[in-house]
Protein backbone atom coordinates (compact mmCIF):
# COMPACT_ATOMS: atom_id res chain seq x y z
CA UNK A 1 0.00 0.00 0.00
CA UNK A 2 1.56 3.25 -1.12
CA UNK A 3 0.25 6.13 1.02
CA UNK A 4 1.31 9.64 -0.08
CA UNK A 5 0.64 12.92 1.76
CA UNK A 6 0.01 16.60 1.21
CA UNK A 7 1.67 19.13 3.56
CA UNK A 8 -1.92 19.97 4.63
CA UNK A 9 -2.17 16.43 6.10
CA UNK A 10 -4.45 14.60 3.65
CA UNK A 11 -3.35 11.21 2.31
CA UNK A 12 -4.09 9.27 -0.89
CA UNK A 13 -3.48 5.62 -1.68
CA UNK A 14 -1.47 5.86 -4.90
CA UNK A 15 -1.37 2.19 -5.87
CA UNK A 16 -5.10 1.36 -5.70
CA UNK A 17 -7.71 2.58 -8.15
CA UNK A 18 -10.02 4.24 -7.41
CA UNK A 19 -7.80 6.16 -5.02
CA UNK A 20 -8.91 6.43 -1.38
CA UNK A 21 -8.37 9.83 0.28
CA UNK A 22 -8.28 10.53 4.03
CA UNK A 23 -6.56 12.57 6.73
CA UNK A 24 -3.44 11.76 8.73
CA UNK A 25 -3.18 10.77 12.37
CA UNK A 26 -1.45 14.08 13.01
CA UNK A 27 -4.42 15.93 11.47
CA UNK A 28 -7.04 14.19 13.60
CA UNK A 29 -4.91 14.74 16.68
CA UNK A 30 -4.42 18.45 15.95
CA UNK A 31 -8.12 18.95 15.17
CA UNK A 32 -9.32 17.23 18.32
CA UNK A 33 -12.80 15.70 18.48
CA UNK A 34 -14.28 15.83 14.98
CA UNK A 35 -18.00 16.57 15.14
CA UNK A 36 -19.09 17.18 11.55
CA UNK A 37 -17.94 16.47 8.01
CA UNK A 38 -18.97 18.18 4.76
CA UNK A 39 -18.60 15.81 1.81
CA UNK A 40 -18.76 16.28 -1.97
CA UNK A 41 -21.23 14.31 -4.11
CA UNK A 42 -20.40 11.29 -6.25
CA UNK A 43 -19.53 12.61 -9.70
CA UNK A 44 -18.07 15.90 -8.47
CA UNK A 45 -14.71 16.87 -9.98
CA UNK A 46 -11.80 17.41 -7.59
CA UNK A 47 -8.58 19.28 -8.30
CA UNK A 48 -5.25 18.64 -6.67
CA UNK A 49 -4.53 21.36 -4.09
CA UNK A 50 -8.14 22.54 -3.93
CA UNK A 51 -10.88 22.08 -1.33
CA UNK A 52 -13.23 19.11 -1.64
CA UNK A 53 -14.94 19.28 1.75
CA UNK A 54 -14.61 20.36 5.39
CA UNK A 55 -14.03 18.76 8.75
CA UNK A 56 -15.36 20.51 11.82
CA UNK A 57 -13.98 19.91 15.29
CA UNK A 58 -14.99 21.54 18.55
CA UNK A 59 -12.16 24.01 17.91
CA UNK A 60 -12.55 25.01 14.28
CA UNK A 61 -13.65 24.18 10.74
CA UNK A 62 -10.83 23.08 8.42
CA UNK A 63 -10.83 22.58 4.68
CA UNK A 64 -10.10 19.19 3.17
CA UNK A 65 -7.66 19.57 0.29
CA UNK A 66 -7.56 17.02 -2.51
CA UNK A 67 -4.21 15.28 -3.08
CA UNK A 68 -5.16 14.45 -6.69
CA UNK A 69 -7.31 15.58 -9.59
CA UNK A 70 -10.13 13.48 -10.94
CA UNK A 71 -13.74 12.53 -10.26
CA UNK A 72 -15.34 11.43 -7.00
CA UNK A 73 -16.67 7.87 -7.43
CA UNK A 74 -17.51 7.06 -3.81
CA UNK A 75 -18.24 9.06 -0.66
CA UNK A 76 -18.03 7.67 2.88
CA UNK A 77 -21.50 8.69 4.00
CA UNK A 78 -21.13 6.79 7.29
CA UNK A 79 -18.98 9.74 8.41
CA UNK A 80 -22.06 11.97 8.44
CA UNK A 81 -23.51 10.08 11.40
CA UNK A 82 -20.20 8.86 12.89
CA UNK A 83 -17.53 11.55 12.27
CA UNK A 84 -15.60 10.23 15.29
CA UNK A 85 -14.38 7.36 13.06
CA UNK A 86 -11.84 9.84 11.68
CA UNK A 87 -10.42 10.27 15.20
CA UNK A 88 -10.45 6.57 15.99
CA UNK A 89 -8.90 5.19 12.80
CA UNK A 90 -7.67 7.99 10.51
CA UNK A 91 -5.56 5.76 8.26
CA UNK A 92 -8.25 3.09 7.96
CA UNK A 93 -11.03 5.58 7.19
CA UNK A 94 -11.32 6.91 3.67
CA UNK A 95 -13.39 10.05 3.11
CA UNK A 96 -13.76 9.90 -0.66
CA UNK A 97 -12.55 7.66 -3.48
CA UNK A 98 -11.36 9.34 -6.64
CA UNK A 99 -10.87 8.13 -10.17
CA UNK A 100 -7.90 10.03 -11.52
CA UNK A 101 -4.16 10.24 -11.75
CA UNK A 102 -1.91 10.61 -8.74
CA UNK A 103 0.97 12.98 -9.44
CA UNK A 104 3.35 11.10 -7.16
CA UNK A 105 6.27 13.49 -7.58
CA UNK A 106 4.20 16.36 -6.12
CA UNK A 107 3.32 14.46 -2.93
CA UNK A 108 5.24 13.43 0.18
CA UNK A 109 6.06 9.76 0.86
CA UNK A 110 4.95 8.28 4.18
CA UNK A 111 8.38 8.02 5.84
CA UNK A 112 9.20 11.64 5.00
CA UNK A 113 5.75 12.84 6.13
CA UNK A 114 6.00 11.08 9.49
CA UNK A 115 9.47 12.50 10.08
CA UNK A 116 8.42 16.04 9.09
CA UNK A 117 8.28 18.88 11.59
CA UNK A 118 4.52 19.48 11.37
CA UNK A 119 2.45 22.49 12.31
CA UNK B 1 -30.51 24.32 34.71
CA UNK B 2 -33.38 26.62 35.58
CA UNK B 3 -36.95 26.08 34.47
CA UNK B 4 -38.28 27.46 31.22
CA UNK B 5 -40.97 30.10 31.57
CA UNK B 6 -43.41 27.55 30.09
CA UNK B 7 -42.58 25.11 32.85
CA UNK B 8 -43.67 27.72 35.38
CA UNK B 9 -47.04 28.08 33.64
CA UNK B 10 -50.20 27.27 35.64
CA UNK B 11 -53.51 27.27 33.80
CA UNK B 12 -55.57 30.32 34.67
CA UNK B 13 -52.80 32.26 36.37
CA UNK B 14 -52.13 35.70 34.94
CA UNK B 15 -50.20 38.86 35.56
CA UNK B 16 -52.86 41.51 35.18
CA UNK B 17 -56.64 41.50 35.33
CA UNK B 18 -58.36 43.50 32.62
CA UNK B 19 -61.60 45.36 33.37
CA UNK B 20 -64.85 44.08 31.91
CA UNK B 21 -65.72 45.22 28.38
CA UNK B 22 -67.66 48.44 28.37
CA UNK B 23 -68.22 48.53 24.63
CA UNK B 24 -70.23 46.29 22.27
CA UNK B 25 -68.51 43.04 21.28
CA UNK B 26 -67.67 42.45 17.61
CA UNK B 27 -68.20 39.02 16.14
CA UNK B 28 -65.45 37.87 13.79
CA UNK B 29 -66.07 35.05 11.35
CA UNK B 30 -64.06 31.84 11.45
CA UNK B 31 -61.64 32.90 8.70
CA UNK B 32 -60.40 35.69 10.95
CA UNK B 33 -60.04 33.61 14.08
CA UNK B 34 -57.18 31.33 15.07
CA UNK B 35 -58.10 27.69 15.24
CA UNK B 36 -55.85 27.10 18.26
CA UNK B 37 -55.10 29.35 21.19
CA UNK B 38 -51.61 30.88 21.20
CA UNK B 39 -49.08 28.99 23.30
CA UNK B 40 -48.25 31.53 25.96
CA UNK B 41 -47.14 30.88 29.51
CA UNK B 42 -49.79 31.59 32.18
CA UNK B 43 -47.74 33.22 34.90
CA UNK B 44 -48.05 36.05 37.39
CA UNK B 45 -45.99 39.21 37.21
CA UNK B 46 -43.83 38.14 40.13
CA UNK B 47 -43.14 34.80 38.40
CA UNK B 48 -42.00 36.61 35.27
CA UNK B 49 -39.86 39.05 37.23
CA UNK B 50 -38.11 36.34 39.22
CA UNK B 51 -37.66 34.15 36.17
CA UNK B 52 -35.82 36.80 34.18
CA UNK B 53 -33.91 38.13 37.18
CA UNK B 54 -32.64 34.60 37.78
CA UNK B 55 -31.59 34.29 34.14
CA UNK B 56 -29.83 37.65 34.23
CA UNK B 57 -27.75 36.47 37.20
CA UNK B 58 -26.57 33.50 35.16
CA UNK B 59 -25.30 35.75 32.37
CA UNK B 60 -21.84 37.30 32.35
CA UNK B 61 -20.90 40.62 30.80
CA UNK B 62 -18.17 43.21 31.04
CA UNK B 63 -20.18 44.86 33.83
CA UNK B 64 -19.71 41.66 35.89
CA UNK B 65 -15.97 41.21 35.59
CA UNK B 66 -12.77 41.05 33.53
CA UNK B 67 -13.48 39.94 29.96
CA UNK B 68 -10.16 39.73 28.03
CA UNK B 69 -11.73 38.16 24.93
CA UNK B 70 -9.10 38.68 22.23
CA UNK B 71 -10.17 40.49 19.07
CA UNK B 72 -13.49 41.46 20.66
CA UNK B 73 -12.35 44.59 22.55
CA UNK B 74 -14.60 44.11 25.57
CA UNK B 75 -13.91 47.54 27.02
CA UNK B 76 -16.13 49.23 29.59
CA UNK B 77 -19.11 50.96 27.99
CA UNK B 78 -19.44 54.34 29.72
CA UNK B 79 -22.94 54.84 31.15
CA UNK B 80 -23.19 58.31 29.65
CA UNK B 81 -23.54 56.53 26.27
CA UNK B 82 -26.75 54.88 27.47
CA UNK B 83 -27.98 58.12 28.96
CA UNK B 84 -27.63 59.90 25.62
CA UNK B 85 -29.24 57.00 23.77
CA UNK B 86 -32.25 57.20 26.08
CA UNK B 87 -33.01 60.87 25.35
CA UNK B 88 -36.56 61.27 24.09
CA UNK B 89 -35.38 63.21 21.06
CA UNK B 90 -33.64 60.04 19.86
CA UNK B 91 -35.97 57.31 21.14
CA UNK B 92 -39.22 59.03 20.22
CA UNK B 93 -38.60 59.52 16.50
CA UNK B 94 -39.71 57.33 13.64
CA UNK B 95 -37.62 56.46 10.58
CA UNK B 96 -40.33 57.57 8.16
CA UNK B 97 -40.64 61.06 9.63
CA UNK B 98 -39.88 63.92 7.28
CA UNK B 99 -36.19 64.80 7.39
CA UNK B 100 -36.87 68.38 8.47
CA UNK B 101 -38.43 67.05 11.68
CA UNK B 102 -35.37 64.97 12.67
CA UNK B 103 -32.56 67.41 12.10
CA UNK B 104 -30.93 66.56 15.42
CA UNK B 105 -30.61 62.92 14.42
CA UNK B 106 -29.21 63.91 11.01
CA UNK B 107 -26.73 66.23 12.70
CA UNK B 108 -25.56 63.38 14.91
CA UNK B 109 -25.16 60.89 12.06
CA UNK B 110 -23.36 63.49 9.95
CA UNK B 111 -21.04 64.29 12.85
CA UNK B 112 -20.33 60.61 13.48
CA UNK B 113 -19.53 60.02 9.81
CA UNK B 114 -17.13 62.98 9.80
CA UNK B 115 -15.41 61.81 12.99
CA UNK B 116 -15.01 58.28 11.63
CA UNK B 117 -13.52 59.73 8.43
CA UNK B 118 -11.04 61.67 10.55
CA UNK B 119 -10.05 58.63 12.64
CA UNK B 120 -9.60 56.35 9.62
CA UNK B 121 -8.43 58.71 6.88
CA UNK B 122 -11.38 57.87 4.63
CA UNK B 123 -13.45 60.23 2.45
CA UNK B 124 -16.98 59.04 3.24
CA UNK B 125 -18.83 56.67 5.57
CA UNK B 126 -22.08 54.76 5.49
CA UNK B 127 -23.71 53.90 8.82
CA UNK B 128 -25.99 51.23 7.34
CA UNK B 129 -24.22 47.94 8.10
CA UNK B 130 -25.51 46.28 11.27
CA UNK B 131 -22.24 44.77 12.48
CA UNK B 132 -18.73 43.77 11.42
CA UNK B 133 -19.36 40.91 9.01
CA UNK B 134 -22.21 42.87 7.43
CA UNK B 135 -19.71 45.70 6.95
CA UNK B 136 -17.25 43.31 5.32
CA UNK B 137 -19.91 42.10 2.92
CA UNK B 138 -20.86 45.72 2.12
CA UNK B 139 -17.21 46.65 1.52
CA UNK B 140 -16.68 43.72 -0.83
CA UNK B 141 -19.82 44.57 -2.81
CA UNK B 142 -18.42 48.11 -3.19
CA UNK B 143 -15.13 46.68 -4.50
CA UNK B 144 -17.04 44.46 -6.90
CA UNK B 145 -19.16 47.36 -8.17
CA UNK B 146 -15.99 49.41 -8.70
CA UNK B 147 -14.28 46.74 -10.83
CA UNK B 148 -17.47 46.04 -12.78
CA UNK B 149 -17.98 49.74 -13.50
CA UNK B 150 -14.60 49.64 -15.26
CA UNK B 151 -15.52 46.47 -17.18
CA UNK B 152 -12.70 44.81 -15.29
CA UNK B 153 -14.44 41.45 -15.04
CA UNK B 154 -11.41 39.17 -14.78
CA UNK B 155 -11.04 39.87 -11.07
CA UNK B 156 -12.54 36.84 -9.34
CA UNK B 157 -10.21 36.38 -6.37
CA UNK B 158 -9.73 37.93 -2.95
CA UNK B 159 -6.52 37.35 -0.96
CA UNK B 160 -6.83 36.63 2.75
CA UNK B 161 -3.90 35.87 5.11
CA UNK B 162 -4.03 32.68 7.19
CA UNK B 163 -4.24 34.72 10.41
CA UNK B 164 -7.46 36.46 9.31
CA UNK B 165 -10.81 36.33 11.08
CA UNK B 166 -12.98 33.58 9.58
CA UNK B 167 -15.52 36.18 8.54
CA UNK B 168 -13.09 37.53 5.89
CA UNK B 169 -13.10 34.47 3.61
CA UNK B 170 -16.80 33.95 4.35
CA UNK B 171 -17.67 37.51 3.29
CA UNK B 172 -15.53 37.25 0.16
CA UNK B 173 -17.28 34.02 -0.72
CA UNK B 174 -20.73 35.57 -0.18
CA UNK B 175 -19.74 38.45 -2.46
CA UNK B 176 -19.01 35.92 -5.21
CA UNK B 177 -15.24 35.76 -4.95
CA UNK B 178 -12.97 32.78 -4.58
CA UNK B 179 -10.51 33.05 -1.72
CA UNK B 180 -6.74 32.78 -1.98
CA UNK B 181 -5.09 32.14 1.39
CA UNK B 182 -1.51 33.26 1.96
CA UNK B 183 0.77 32.21 4.83
CA UNK B 184 2.23 34.39 7.56
CA UNK B 185 5.97 35.00 7.73
CA UNK B 186 8.03 33.86 10.75
CA UNK B 187 7.41 37.23 12.42
CA UNK B 188 3.64 36.79 12.11
CA UNK B 189 3.08 39.37 9.35
CA UNK B 190 2.10 38.93 5.71
CA UNK B 191 4.65 36.81 3.80
CA UNK B 192 5.44 39.38 1.10
CA UNK B 193 7.02 36.83 -1.25
CA UNK B 194 3.94 34.59 -0.96
CA UNK B 195 1.79 37.65 -1.66
CA UNK B 196 3.79 38.50 -4.79
CA UNK B 197 3.38 34.93 -6.02
CA UNK B 198 -0.45 35.17 -6.04
CA UNK B 199 -0.81 38.75 -7.33
CA UNK B 200 -2.24 39.08 -10.82
CA UNK B 201 -4.92 40.91 -12.77
CA UNK B 202 -7.41 38.38 -11.36
CA UNK B 203 -7.09 39.84 -7.84
CA UNK B 204 -10.01 42.04 -6.78
CA UNK B 205 -8.70 42.85 -3.29
CA UNK B 206 -6.54 41.96 -0.33
CA UNK B 207 -8.34 41.85 3.03
CA UNK B 208 -6.10 42.71 5.95
CA UNK B 209 -6.44 43.26 9.68
CA UNK B 210 -3.65 45.52 10.97
CA UNK B 211 -2.63 44.93 13.67
CA UNK B 212 -3.50 41.34 12.89
CA UNK B 213 -5.04 38.65 15.08
CA UNK B 214 -1.62 37.92 16.60
CA UNK B 215 -1.65 41.49 17.93
CA UNK B 216 1.18 42.50 15.59
CA UNK B 217 1.38 45.60 13.43
CA UNK B 218 2.63 44.69 9.96
CA UNK B 219 5.73 46.82 9.29
CA UNK B 220 5.53 46.06 5.55
CA UNK B 221 2.07 47.57 5.13
CA UNK B 222 3.17 50.34 2.74
CA UNK B 223 4.93 47.85 0.46
CA UNK B 224 1.97 45.45 0.64
CA UNK B 225 -0.44 48.24 -0.34
CA UNK B 226 1.78 49.25 -3.27
CA UNK B 227 2.06 45.68 -4.53
CA UNK B 228 -1.72 45.15 -4.51
CA UNK B 229 -2.43 48.53 -6.12
CA UNK B 230 0.18 47.88 -8.83
CA UNK B 231 -1.86 44.93 -10.14
CA UNK B 232 -5.10 46.93 -9.94
CA UNK B 233 -6.44 45.36 -6.74
CA UNK B 234 -7.95 47.26 -3.83
CA UNK B 235 -7.14 47.07 -0.12
CA UNK B 236 -9.78 46.16 2.43
CA UNK B 237 -9.16 47.07 6.09
CA UNK B 238 -10.85 44.89 8.69
CA UNK B 239 -11.34 47.35 11.55
CA UNK B 240 -11.66 44.67 14.25
CA UNK B 241 -8.37 45.75 15.81
CA UNK B 242 -8.64 49.52 15.35
CA UNK B 243 -8.50 49.91 19.13
CA UNK B 244 -4.72 49.47 18.91
CA UNK B 245 -4.11 52.37 16.52
CA UNK B 246 -7.01 54.79 16.99
CA UNK B 247 -5.60 58.31 16.99
CA UNK B 248 -2.08 57.07 16.19
CA UNK B 249 -2.09 55.99 12.54
CA UNK B 250 -4.87 55.83 9.94
CA UNK B 251 -5.83 52.97 7.60
CA UNK B 252 -6.41 55.53 4.84
CA UNK B 253 -2.81 56.70 5.15
CA UNK B 254 -1.56 53.09 5.06
CA UNK B 255 -3.13 52.75 1.59
CA UNK B 256 -6.46 51.09 2.37
CA UNK B 257 -9.37 51.90 0.06
CA UNK B 258 -12.25 50.61 2.17
CA UNK B 259 -12.62 49.93 5.88
CA UNK B 260 -15.27 48.61 8.21
CA UNK B 261 -15.33 49.50 11.88
CA UNK B 262 -16.92 47.66 14.77
CA UNK B 263 -18.44 50.45 16.85
CA UNK B 264 -19.33 47.80 19.46
CA UNK B 265 -15.60 47.16 19.90
CA UNK B 266 -13.53 50.29 19.44
CA UNK B 267 -16.19 52.88 20.20
CA UNK B 268 -17.55 51.37 23.40
CA UNK B 269 -21.08 50.45 22.42
CA UNK B 270 -22.43 47.24 23.99
CA UNK B 271 -21.86 43.93 22.27
CA UNK B 272 -25.27 43.02 23.58
CA UNK B 273 -26.55 39.47 23.48
CA UNK B 274 -25.12 39.00 20.03
CA UNK B 275 -26.31 42.41 18.97
CA UNK B 276 -27.15 44.92 17.92
CA UNK B 277 -23.74 46.05 16.83
CA UNK B 278 -22.85 48.60 14.22
CA UNK B 279 -20.39 48.13 11.36
CA UNK B 280 -20.01 51.40 9.43
CA UNK B 281 -18.03 51.26 6.20
CA UNK B 282 -15.66 54.00 5.10
CA UNK B 283 -14.35 54.46 1.58
CA UNK B 284 -11.90 56.50 -0.43
CA UNK B 285 -13.33 58.72 -3.13
CA UNK B 286 -13.09 56.10 -5.87
CA UNK B 287 -15.73 53.95 -4.14
CA UNK B 288 -18.12 56.75 -3.14
CA UNK B 289 -20.45 56.45 -6.17
CA UNK B 290 -21.29 52.88 -5.16
CA UNK B 291 -22.24 53.49 -1.50
CA UNK B 292 -25.51 51.88 -0.33
CA UNK B 293 -28.83 53.60 -0.94
CA UNK B 294 -29.82 55.26 2.30
CA UNK B 295 -26.35 56.66 2.99
CA UNK B 296 -26.43 60.14 4.48
CA UNK B 297 -24.47 62.58 2.32
CA UNK B 298 -24.46 66.26 3.31
CA UNK B 299 -27.35 65.62 5.71
CA UNK B 300 -29.66 64.30 3.04
CA UNK B 301 -30.32 60.97 1.34
CA UNK B 302 -29.57 61.49 -2.33
CA UNK B 303 -30.38 59.00 -5.09
CA UNK B 304 -27.19 57.11 -5.90
CA UNK B 305 -27.54 55.76 -9.47
CA UNK B 306 -24.49 53.49 -9.24
CA UNK B 307 -25.27 52.29 -5.71
CA UNK B 308 -24.88 48.65 -4.68
CA UNK B 309 -28.39 49.03 -3.25
CA UNK B 310 -29.68 49.00 0.29
CA UNK B 311 -27.86 46.87 2.84
CA UNK B 312 -30.70 47.03 5.35
CA UNK B 313 -33.81 48.98 6.24
CA UNK B 314 -33.65 52.62 7.23
CA UNK B 315 -30.54 54.13 8.81
CA UNK B 316 -28.55 51.40 10.54
CA UNK B 317 -28.65 50.68 14.28
CA UNK B 318 -29.23 54.32 15.12
CA UNK B 319 -29.10 54.20 18.92
CA UNK B 320 -25.84 52.25 18.78
CA UNK B 321 -24.47 55.05 16.64
CA UNK B 322 -25.67 57.59 19.23
CA UNK B 323 -23.58 55.75 21.84
CA UNK B 324 -20.48 55.72 19.63
CA UNK B 325 -20.80 59.44 18.89
CA UNK B 326 -21.17 60.13 22.61
CA UNK B 327 -17.96 58.18 23.25
CA UNK B 328 -16.03 60.10 20.59
CA UNK B 329 -17.33 63.45 21.81
CA UNK B 330 -16.60 62.71 25.46
CA UNK B 331 -13.03 61.57 24.80
CA UNK B 332 -12.11 63.98 22.02
CA UNK B 333 -9.20 63.41 19.66
CA UNK B 334 -6.56 63.32 22.38
CA UNK B 335 -8.67 61.04 24.52
CA UNK B 336 -9.08 58.53 21.68
CA UNK B 337 -5.31 58.51 21.14
CA UNK B 338 -4.74 58.00 24.87
CA UNK B 339 -7.23 55.12 24.90
CA UNK B 340 -5.34 53.21 22.19
CA UNK B 341 -2.03 54.01 23.90
CA UNK B 342 -3.31 52.57 27.18
CA UNK B 343 -4.80 49.52 25.41
CA UNK B 344 -1.36 48.70 23.99
CA UNK B 345 0.37 49.41 27.31
CA UNK B 346 -2.04 47.14 29.22
CA UNK B 347 -1.54 44.29 26.74
CA UNK B 348 2.24 44.58 26.90
CA UNK B 349 2.20 44.73 30.70
CA UNK B 350 0.14 41.56 30.92
CA UNK B 351 2.27 39.80 28.30
CA UNK B 352 5.46 40.68 30.18
CA UNK B 353 4.03 39.25 33.40
CA UNK B 354 2.96 36.00 31.72
CA UNK B 355 5.67 35.28 29.17
CA UNK B 356 8.00 33.43 31.57
CA UNK B 357 5.15 31.04 32.40
CA UNK B 358 3.45 30.52 29.03
CA UNK B 359 5.25 30.89 25.67
CA UNK B 360 4.17 33.89 23.59
CA UNK B 361 3.43 32.63 20.07
CA UNK B 362 5.21 35.51 18.32
CA UNK B 363 7.51 37.21 20.85
CA UNK B 364 8.23 40.92 20.71
CA UNK B 365 6.30 44.05 21.55
CA UNK B 366 2.60 43.46 20.94
CA UNK B 367 -0.17 45.89 20.13
CA UNK B 368 -3.55 45.68 21.90
CA UNK B 369 -3.54 41.88 22.30
CA UNK B 370 -1.18 38.92 22.34
CA UNK B 371 -1.39 35.19 21.79
CA UNK B 372 -0.05 32.54 24.16
CA UNK B 373 0.47 28.92 23.14
CA UNK B 374 -0.42 26.32 25.78
CA UNK B 375 0.92 23.45 23.67
CA UNK B 376 3.83 22.83 26.09
CA UNK B 377 1.42 22.77 29.04
CA UNK B 378 -0.84 20.31 27.23
CA UNK B 379 2.10 18.06 26.32
CA UNK B 380 3.50 18.02 29.86
CA UNK B 381 0.30 17.93 31.95
CA UNK B 382 -2.59 17.04 29.64
CA UNK B 383 -4.32 20.30 30.60
CA UNK B 384 -5.65 21.98 27.46
CA UNK B 385 -6.37 25.65 26.81
CA UNK B 386 -10.04 24.73 27.10
CA UNK B 387 -9.55 23.23 30.59
CA UNK B 388 -7.65 26.26 31.84
CA UNK B 389 -10.43 28.52 30.56
CA UNK B 390 -13.09 26.50 32.36
CA UNK B 391 -11.25 27.10 35.64
CA UNK B 392 -11.25 30.86 35.01
CA UNK B 393 -15.05 30.81 35.21
CA UNK B 394 -14.82 29.89 38.89
CA UNK B 395 -12.74 33.04 39.42
CA UNK B 396 -15.39 35.30 37.86
CA UNK B 397 -13.35 35.94 34.73
CA UNK B 398 -14.54 35.50 31.18
CA UNK B 399 -11.90 33.41 29.37
CA UNK B 400 -9.83 34.84 26.53
CA UNK B 401 -10.44 33.75 22.93
CA UNK B 402 -9.37 30.11 22.53
CA UNK B 403 -8.01 28.11 19.61
CA UNK B 404 -7.68 31.23 17.45
CA UNK B 405 -5.81 32.28 15.41
CA UNK B 406 -5.68 28.81 13.90
CA UNK B 407 -1.96 29.03 13.17
CA UNK B 408 -1.14 28.88 16.91
CA UNK B 409 -1.64 25.56 18.74
CA UNK B 410 -3.63 25.66 21.99
CA UNK B 411 -3.95 29.40 21.48
CA UNK B 412 -5.16 31.86 24.10
CA UNK B 413 -5.67 35.31 22.65
CA UNK B 414 -5.74 37.94 25.37
CA UNK B 415 -6.97 41.52 24.96
CA UNK B 416 -7.27 43.38 28.27
CA UNK B 417 -8.35 46.77 26.77
CA UNK B 418 -7.50 50.21 28.17
CA UNK B 419 -10.33 50.31 30.69
CA UNK B 420 -8.85 47.72 33.08
CA UNK B 421 -6.80 48.82 36.06
CA UNK B 422 -3.34 47.54 36.98
CA UNK B 423 -4.94 45.72 39.92
CA UNK B 424 -7.23 43.77 37.58
CA UNK B 425 -4.33 42.89 35.30
CA UNK B 426 -2.22 41.77 38.27
CA UNK B 427 -5.05 39.63 39.63
CA UNK B 428 -5.38 37.92 36.24
CA UNK B 429 -1.63 37.40 35.93
CA UNK B 430 -1.42 35.99 39.47
CA UNK B 431 -4.28 33.62 38.69
CA UNK B 432 -2.62 32.43 35.46
CA UNK B 433 0.73 31.87 37.17
CA UNK B 434 -1.02 29.95 39.95
CA UNK B 435 -2.85 27.86 37.33
CA UNK B 436 0.47 26.81 35.82
CA UNK B 437 1.67 25.42 39.16
CA UNK B 438 -1.65 23.73 39.84
CA UNK B 439 -1.75 22.19 36.36
CA UNK B 440 1.52 20.43 37.18
CA UNK B 441 0.51 19.30 40.68
CA UNK B 442 -3.19 18.56 40.09
CA UNK B 443 -4.16 18.38 36.39
CA UNK B 444 -7.49 16.68 37.16
CA UNK B 445 -8.67 19.82 38.92
CA UNK B 446 -8.79 21.55 35.52
CA UNK B 447 -10.37 18.67 33.65
CA UNK B 448 -13.48 18.85 35.84
CA UNK B 449 -13.76 22.65 36.17
CA UNK B 450 -15.85 24.77 36.52
CA UNK B 451 -17.24 23.98 39.97
CA UNK B 452 -19.24 27.06 41.01
CA UNK B 453 -21.12 28.10 37.85
CA UNK B 454 -24.87 27.46 37.34
CA UNK B 455 -23.96 25.05 34.51
CA UNK B 456 -20.93 22.83 35.21
CA UNK B 457 -18.69 21.16 32.59
CA UNK B 458 -20.71 20.61 29.42
CA UNK B 459 -20.04 17.84 26.93
CA UNK B 460 -19.34 20.02 23.90
CA UNK B 461 -18.45 17.03 21.71
CA UNK B 462 -21.77 15.31 22.37
CA UNK B 463 -23.62 18.60 21.89
CA UNK B 464 -21.99 19.07 18.49
CA UNK B 465 -22.34 15.47 17.33
CA UNK B 466 -25.87 14.83 18.59
CA UNK B 467 -27.47 18.25 18.88
CA UNK B 468 -31.04 18.50 20.15
CA UNK B 469 -32.32 21.42 18.14
CA UNK B 470 -35.94 21.56 19.26
CA UNK B 471 -37.95 21.02 22.37
CA UNK B 472 -41.70 20.68 22.69
CA UNK B 473 -43.15 23.05 25.22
Amino acid sequence: MKRLYLPSHEWVLADQAPHAVGISDHAQHALGDIVFVVLPAVGDPVTQGERFGDVESVKAVSELISPLSGKVVAVNEALLSAPETLNQDPLGTWIIQVEGTVNEASLIDEATYLAMDKD
Amino acid sequence: MSQLIFERSVTGRRGIRLPDYDCPAVNLDDTQLRSTTPRLASVSEVDVTRHYMALSRQAFGVDNGFYPLGSCTMKHNPKINDHMASLAGFTGIHPTQNLETVEGALELMDGLQRDLCEVTGMDAFTLQPSAGAHGEFTGLLLIRAYHQSRNDTKRTKVIVPDSAHGTNPASANMAGYSVVSIPSNPQGGVDVEALKAVLSDEIAALMLTNPNTLGLFDPNIAQIADLVHQVGGLLYYDGANLNAIMGQVRPGDMGFDVVHLNLHKTFSTPHGGGGPGSGPVGVKGLLMPFLPEGTLIDKTYPKLPKSIGRMRSYFGNFLVNVRAYTYIQSLGGEGLAEASFMAVLNANYLMERLKAHYPVAYPGTCMHEFVLSLQDLKDSTGVRAMDLCKAMLDNGIHPPTMYFPLIVHEALMIEPTETESKETLDDFADMMIGFKEKAISDPDFFKNAPYTTPVKRVDDVLAARKPILKASL
